[in-house]
């Protein structure tokens, strides 16, 4: 009798079908770069290119995967989450400015510097994120028009208080000499800090899909997304697991706007709005509340960008909202739609 | 008469209708009463101001949509006369042109996008918009033949609204009658004419049915409205009236570039100015307007003397320093949002309200 029952939920567990990767984003990604082969002609410039647009992929990843998160658990869009970015990289010129003497120093020194820096970018733009959650945020949960409103409001006021604190105008974020100049692969030129970028971004993305889908913590986000209530029903205190995704995405904004400044040597404070754009860009394409959408999205957004900006440079202004456009008339959802929304 | 010609939305608070009058009368009469060329030039922008922001309440205030590409259409209005008006030589037909020929694209446009995307919830739209509205802004500096590049375009104004144009010997009531004079006579009543005529599109049978999608979108459904084509209207009319505001700003500053029209900072300008006036009265606008241009314009004055007194003291001396004017108008804006929700207009009309009720007891 008992062996029967097991047979039936082993029966019953072969009818389920297990829920299949959807390959077809990566697919795309793997189609856009062979596509750009023979478009660009020479094979060494293809891997530079293609080296700077997961570089800058990987850069807008960091960025974008709190923005995305926050959206995908809490149902709250956070128009002010430029100002992480900015704060982020005016700690880094604030802390690599402070240690320039240690970090003359040569080698490992700069690097500790650096990697010093954008520790500090990330505990100042998560204790940040903290209080915009509690004054800003908090009172309107659930009011969309209201939350586009105030965090704007968030974001304005935000970058007057860095132009308060550091000065309106631009402010250069130089690479230590350590990260400057390239490694040649025969022909291919490939910039030291993309490498290190890429990297980091690379780790950033496996740590989050590891928190994601092999903690508990992780299990209770993925649950929060897709139905809330009953996730607290079952006695879980979302709101306080939204305040530390929240915290956590801001901390990520700010390291990547460390990196970001760095990507451009320089630094200013309306640096957040700039971004913002092309980071509702990524999301959009990704899936609103998808981080694998995410990732896909803005590795798609920095190769397409690449490439054009070789192959057409008036075109590659555009090239973001046309590969959205693109993205949109196949999937109207999005790469990876969540599926409650 | 009155009542009819404010389509029986009156002021209904004693403060606001004097706050409103002021306004009128003080701009009606901005010449004569504010000389110099900073003073008026204050006025016009308050003018244009006043009819862009009107525009973007019809959208965010009565149907309950947020659009970031309202400036868009503002700069399409802009660049429609200027273009116009460089290509085919001065004139009042060149402006006629050109504004009917940006009245066309914005319509285009604002179908286009509105079919595509009113559809979704509010914040898709809102991204999707300010997307467009950077890659339209993109557009404009980079076709530079056409636009004038990142410079814009300088150009002439039909001679009747060109400095130069004198038509009296002698000033009157001391002050001498120009070009540009004529030319602020004609933002103030053009915008006068499309202020009425939005207020009465508002409290139309169709602005009362916004208004019922502004509250609940799936009643509205539900009685029968196809609310998809009612916000796809209200986004076509804002951005109608939000064209023609760009076409009279050309006209005043003779000249159109990214900066003047198309920039971020201006959607911003309109935000704070629709929120801290009032959403969902039009007369927001008035009031919100002339606020925000007074602010902008003599707030930095007003700091300045904050940050004389306030010199050696390290952190508040930077707080008041002028050029930090916007952090106190965007914390205004904050604290709007919280408590205010309807503005300045709906705080007073509250306190009305408040009295009539208390009155009414007794």
């Amino acid at each position: 009798m008992k062996s029967t029952t097991l047979a039936s939920a082993a029966d019953a567990a072969a009818a389920v079908p297990k829920a299949q990767f959807d390959w077809k984003p990566l697919a795309l990604l793997a189609a856009v770069m062979l596509l750009a082969v023979p478009a660009i002609g020479s094979g060494s410039t293809w891997l530079t290119l293609t080296v700077a647009g997961l570089a800058m992929g990987f850069i807008v990843f960091v960025i974008a995967s709190g923005l995305t998160l926050v959206f995908g658990l809490m149902d709250v869009l956070n128009f002010g989450h430029g100002v992480f970015i900015a704060l982020g990289a005016f700690v880094a010129t604030t802390v690599m400015g402070g240690m320039a003497g240690f970090s003359a120093q040569g080698g490992w020194q700069s690097l500790l510097v650096v990697f010093g820096a954008m520790l500090a970018a990330m505990v100042v733009a998560g204790a940040l994120g903290w209080a915009f959650e509690r004054v800003i945020v908090r009172p309107v949960y659930g009011l969309h028009l209201k939350q586009i409103l105030i965090t704007m409001g968030g974001m304005i006021v935000g970058e007057e208080i860095i132009k308060v604190i550091w000065g309106p105008l631009q402010i250069a974020l130089p690479l230590p000499e350590i990260l400057r100049g390239s490694y040649l692969i025969g022909d291919a030129a490939i910039e030291k800090y993309r490498l290190l970028a890429s990297a980091i971004g690379a780790v950033v993305f496996v740590a989050l899909v590891w928190t994601l889908s092999r903690t508990k913590i992780g299990l209770l986000i993925r649950a929060g997304v897709q139905d809330r209530e009953m996730v607290e029903s079952l006695g879980y205190r979302i709101r306080r697991l939204f305040v530390g995704v929240f915290v956590a995405g801001s901390a990520l904004a700010g390291l990547g706007g460390v990196m970001w400044g760095l990507y451009q040597q320089n630094v200013s404070p309306q640096i957040g709005g700039q971004v913002t754009v092309l980071l509702f860009i990524v999301i959009i394409i990704g899936g609103l509340g998808s981080t694998l959408g995410c990732f896909v999205g803005a590795l798609a957004v920095g190769l397409v960008a690449n490439y054009t900006g070789f192959l057409a440079p008036k075109v590659a202004l555009f090239s973001n909202i046309a590969l959205m456009v693109a993205v949109l008339l196949w999937r109207p959802q999005g790469l990876y739609p969540v599926t409650n929304r | 008469m009155l009542n009819r010609l404010l389509s029986h939305d009156l002021p209904r608070s004693r403060w606001l209708s004097l706050a409103l009058i002021v306004i009128v009368v003080g701009l009606a009469a901005a010449p004569f009463l504010f000389p110099g060329a900073k003073a008026l030039s204050v006025a016009a922008k308050m003018l244009v101001f006043i009819l862009l922001v009107a525009s973007f309440d019809l959208l965010l205030g009565y149907t309950g949509i947020v659009s970031f590409a309202h400036t868009m259409f503002f700069g399409i209005g802009a660049y429609g006369v200027a273009i116009a008006s460089t290509r085919l030589g001065p004139g009042f037909a060149a402006v006629l042109l050109g504004t009917a020929l940006a009245l066309g694209v914005s319509l285009l446009l604002s179908l286009l996008i509105g079919l595509f995307s009113l559809r979704v919830k509010a914040i898709f739209y809102a991204m999707i918009t300010l997307a467009v509205a950077t890659a339209f802004q993109t557009l404009a500096s980079q076709l530079s033949d056409f636009t004038g590049g990142e410079d814009g375009l300088t150009f002439k104004n039909p001679a009747v609204l060109s400095p130069a144009f004198e038509p009296f010997e002698q000033p009157l009531l001391g002050v001498t009658i120009d070009g540009r004079i004529a030319t602020y006579y004609l933002l103030f009543v053009a915008v006068l004419v499309m202020f009425l005529a939005l207020l009465r599109i508002v409290n139309s049978p169709f602005g009362r049915v916004l208004q019922a999608i502004r509250e609940n979108d799936f009643r509205a459904e539900a009685i029968g409205f196809r609310t998809v084509v009612y916000r796809t209207w209200s986004n076509v009319i804002s951005a109608a009236f939000a064209t023609l505001a760009g076409a009279l700003l050309a006209l005043w500053l003779r000249y159109v570039g990214p900066d003047t029209t198309l920039s971020f900072e201006i959607m911003l300008d309109i935000l704070l100015i629709v929120v801290i006036g009032g959403m969902g009265t039009m007369y927001g606008a008035i009031v919100g307007a002339a606020l925000f241009m007074l602010a902008q314009n003599y707030l930095q004055d007003l700091l300045k003397l904050g940050a004389v007194a306030l010199e050696g003291v390290p952190v508040l001396s930077q707080l008041f320093s002028p050029d930090r004017w916007l952090l106190w108008l965007g914390v205004l804006f904050v604290l709007s949002v919280y408590h205010f929700p309807s503005g300045v207009v709906g705080r007073l009309r509250a306190r009305t309200q408040a009295r009539v009720a208390q009155e009414s007891r007794r």
